[in-house]
């Protein structure tokens, strides 16, 4: 049987138009919302539209008209079925203190995997260096960072003005935009099953490793944590989440142990991801911000008991933060 | 929720979404090279956007250089980054080059794209775009069978394109003018019995389409589609007497997807 295809437009037209109406009106305001009259009268043009699309489909095959109410159905089938939560009022203040910290603490054993990956590297590149010298110039890829530590403490000992005047700010953007960029690709490599978030992770550490014993071998342990820690104390730690965002991401790309499918992995995990990325950000901002304007500043300009000291508390602002920050409130 | 299934028709791929109430409908995937085109779309306005930002900093430097300078470096680096995001949430699932080669991220399921999902396509975007020119998301694109980048396979979202939809002529089409065949209801009957839905489309898409072969394949197309339907049910001579094959298959059309005749 083929249908009566004028009959069909002519019968089947005004509700295609009343429904194409309201679905426009819907996608250009989605805060909108529809009184129970309203919505029963999308869900039966809904329902009309598919019936009409399925007689189309099976007594006349005529594409255009096919193409035209597959393409009403698919916008109103994602207005109907759509049950996912709406995306909300944003409350940076409560998604900073209550939902950043608390999914850290959600998944404390990939940060944990994370941490002992990036020591494990710390500690092959401190190995490397102490048994072969050479291997600080293929671990080690900044040249300024080369050359001997005690003749570059000297140097920077000697600078009694601000020698970085008028590139500060350049510098900060700079460290801001490619620590962010390194973070994100940490977070990114997830997913290649893991593979590259490690690589990244070890290699990372491996480099705070060979740089570390290079300046404790030649009695600099002082200058390198005045040198180091101020933004260290958060730069590390925001590469450790990145990493652990990408463990995250690779967790749930392996799999392991669960019955759901891979997309609904992927989705379970999505918010988290996101959290912790923008977490990182800020994080980085902050050693942005302190690695220009106070980490290259050494003694005499900036006493190195300060610097320490500075960091100390940081560090201790920051563990308190991600340990204890949210905990009041329940989970999210 | 619905259930989807990527099916492919001919060259062209589909994303088959069916809901719950069984109704089956399928969205076109688009493919690398369209997308490539509307990639380098966006990186052309990216580029051209990072030129007016520039000059519009530039002012800045009057007060203090360095001040410009890491104005412009967190400037370009939000815009790039934050031109998909921003663009893919406020125009649903496009950009300037989406909008310009028709094409839409959506959910894979057919759902509304949530602002999660456009947030971990575009930060996946850096993988992606390695070492160089979107290489890796490209070979990806070919190997998925959604046609997915990584930053779509972890976003739980595929591009599909929108192709320009023209209602048919069909006024012209079934016009009511007059129709031989018409005067033996009985085999106008037979015929609407006898046809399948794909025998009528292949007819009425002759027609629709008939200005776009050149004449000789013309001829030659509704010489075989006229051929067919003789087969399917036989009119006596004086009915199809001095009408060409089109003109046949008009008639045929008219009789199948118009059951009355117009008074």
């Amino acid at each position: 049987m083929i249908i009566d295809l004028p009959k069909f437009l002519s019968e089947g037209k005004k509700y295609w138009s009343e429904l194409e109406a309201k679905i426009n009106a819907l996608e250009k305001y989605p805060e909108k919302k529809m009184t129970i009259e309203q919505t029963k009268q999308f869900h039966y043009l809904y329902q009309r539209i598919s019936s009409d699309l399925e007689k189309v489909r099976t007594f006349a095959s005529e594409p255009d008209i096919l193409h035209y109410l597959e393409s009403l159905t698919a916008r109103a089938y994602c207005e109907i079925h759509e049950t996912r939560k709406r995306p909300h009022r944003i409350a940076p203040v409560h998604w900073f203190f209550v939902t950043f910290p608390q999914t850290v603490r959600r998944h404390s054993r990939t940060f944990t995997l994370s941490m002992v990956i990036m020591l494990a590297g710390f500690a092959f590149g401190g190995f490397a260096v102490s048994f072969d010298s050479d291997a600080r110039d293929a671990i080690i890829p900044h040249a300024n960072l080369l050359g001997d530590p005690a003749e570059r403490v000297r140097e920077e000992e000697s600078v009694k003005d601000d020698h970085l005047k008028g590139i500060k700010m350049r510098g900060a953007s700079f460290y801001m935009t490619h620590n962010t960029k390194v973070a994100v690709a940490t977070m990114a490599m997830g997913i290649t099953w893991g593979v590259g978030t490690v690589i990244m992770l070890f290699y990372n550490g491996a480099m705070l490793g060979a740089v570390a014993l290079d300046y404790v071998i030649a009695g600099e342990s002082e200058f390198l944590m005045a040198w180091l820690s101020p933004h260290g104390v958060v730069e590390i730690p925001a590469i450790l989440l990145a990493g652990q965002a990408g463990l995250i991401l690779a967790g749930a790309l392996i799999g392991w142990g669960k019955r759901i499918s891979l997309r609904q992995r992927m989705k379970r995990v999505s918010n988290d991801l996101l959290t912790l990325i923008f977490g990182v950000a800020l994080m980085l901002v902050w050693a942005g911000i302190i690695e220009a304007f106070v980490s290259q500043y050494h003694e005499p300009v900036i006493p190195y008991a300060f610097k320490i000291s500075f960091a100390a508390i940081e560090l201790l602002l920051l563990t308190l933060f991600l340990l204890k920050s949210g905990a009041d409130h329940g989970p999210e | 929720m619905g259930r989807n299934n990527a099916a492919a028709t001919g060259r062209e791929n589909t994303l088959a979404i069916t809901t719950p109430e069984g109704i089956e409908f399928r969205m076109l995937i688009a493919g690398p090279v369209t997308r490539a085109l509307a990639w380098g779309t966006d990186f052309l306005c990216i580029g051209a956007a990072s030129i007016v930002l520039n000059n519009v900093l530039m002012l800045t430097g009057i007060v203090s250089r360095d001040f410009y300078q890491a104005l412009y470096v967190i400037s370009f680096f939000l815009f790039s980054a934050g031109y998909g995001i921003t663009t893919e949430w406020f125009w649903r699932g496009q950009t300037v080059g989406k909008k310009l080669f028709r094409l839409r991220v959506v959910d894979i399921h057919g759902l509304k794209l949530q602002f999660s999902q456009v947030l971990i396509r575009n930060l996946m975007r850096i993988i992606d775009s390695m070492p160089a020119l979107y290489l890796v998301g490209g070979l990806s694109c070919i190997i998925n069978r959604h046609s997915q980048r990584l930053g779509d396979f972890v976003a739980n979202t595929v591009v599909i394109r929108n192709p320009k939809i023209n209602e048919p002529d069909l006024d012209q089409l079934l016009s009511g003018k007059y129709n031989s065949l018409r005067e033996y209801p009985l085999l106008a009957a037979r015929l609407r019995q006898h046809v399948s839905p794909a025998e009528a489309k292949i007819a009425l898409q002759a027609l629709v389409r008939r200005n776009e072969f050149d004449p000789e394949s013309r001829v030659e197309l509704f010489r075989e589609v006229s051929s067919h339907f003789h087969t399917k049910v036989s009119f006596p001579e004086e009915a199809t007497h001095g009408i060409t094959d089109e003109q046949y298959i008009r008639n045929v059309v008219d009789i199948l997807y118009h059951s009355k005749p117009q008074i």
